[in-house]
Order: C-alpha cells, then sequence, then structure tokens
C-alpha cells in the first residue's frame, strides 16, 4: 500500500461488466511518483489524500464480486495527518 | 521481505471495514547503509512496532493479511519484525 493524492478521474464507455458502477481515480503517488489509475471503494474525491492497495487484495473490498482491479483506493487519510 | 524505519502513524477515518481497529504505518524502505531507498510504503503493524524503529516488512497480500489476521482484506505490506541487528558477512 502507499499514499497518494487523487488529480482526476476515468471514465469509459465501454468496459468489463464486473466494472459497472465503479469509480476510476487518478492517484499521484506521494511525494514523488507516478500517476495510476484506481478504482474507489470507499467514494474518494479530487485533492484528497488516500492510501492504494496493489495487487490480487485490490480485489477484495468489492467481494463475492471479482473486479478485475489491481490498484484500490481502500482508504481516505485525515487532513490532520496529511503532511 | 525488504528493511524499513517507521517515519510515521497514518490515520484514516473513512476506510474500508476490514481495517478498522487496524494499526497502519508509514514506513521508509532503507538501503544496506541505512539510507533512505525509493518512496514510503504503509503497511499494517502486527508486532507494535513505534516510530524510528527499524522493521521488517512483507509486502505480499497473504503474509500481510495472515499477519494482522484479517483474512480477505484488502491488505499489501504489514510489518512482521522489528529488527535488533543486521550483520554483513
Amino acid at each position: 500500500m502507499y499514499l497518494g493524492k487523487v488529480v482526476g478521474n476515468v471514465v469509459c464507455n465501454i468496459q468489463n461488466a464486473a466494472l459497472d458502477g465503479r469509480t476510476f481515480l487518478l492517484v499521484k503517488r506521494l511525494p514523488r511518483g507516478p500517476v495510476v489509475v484506481a478504482v474507489d471503494a470507499v467514494g474518494a474525491g479530487p485533492g484528497e489524500t488516500v492510501y492504494v492497495c496493489r495487487g490480487k487484495e485490490a480485489s477484495f473490498p468489492f467481494l463475492p464480486a471479482e473486479v478485475p482491479t489491481e490498484t484500490t483506493i481502500v482508504a481516505i487519510v485525515d487532513p490532520v495527518a496529511t503532511k | 521481505m525488504i528493511i524499513a524505519r517507521v517515519v510515521d502513524n497514518v490515520v484514516a477515518t473513512r476506510k474500508h471495514d476490514s481495517h478498522a481497529g487496524q494499526i497502519i504505518l508509514l514506513v521508509q524502505p532503507l538501503d544496506l547503509k541505512g539510507q533512505d531507498m525509493g518512496d514510503p510504503i504503509v503497511a499494517f503493524d502486527a508486532v507494535s512496532a513505534g516510530i524510528g524503529d527499524r522493521v521488517l516488512v512483507v509486502q505480499e497480500g497473504f503474509s500481510a493479511m495472515t499477519s494482522v489476521g484479517r483474512k480477505d482484506s484488502p491488505i499489501d505490506a504489514s510489518v512482521i519484525g522489528v529488527i535488533d541487528l543486521v550483520e554483513l558477512s
């Protein structure tokens, strides 16, 4: 898992059916990493600091649905804890 | 597994239900000289490590989940040891 900032979102007209209704957000790794597309599991929004889970475990928040994601936002970090 | 130093706590009120009650740490990976290497990682704490401790971190889902007793939880890293000594031969 790592910290990131939500910097935007992505919309797909055609996508895997298991992804229907899911939100794709652009997450920039902190402090200086790349931007990746992550599926949102907690209702994060632009400008918020979050942490993401990677790998097979990234699909666990959506069980029993099997969502094809390798990066998922699993928490919004509280502003007071953000440096 | 990697060697890292605990640099901070992470506080998140809104998070996945299975993360409730867990201690979440920000850890900085280290090289063998003890210098920072790469970007920090968010890891769960399975051993009650403190800020400044040099620790052992797993970055694989099954190990991370089982070490904190959370099966089928979105966790991919956890602190599983506090390092006393690293000896290079």
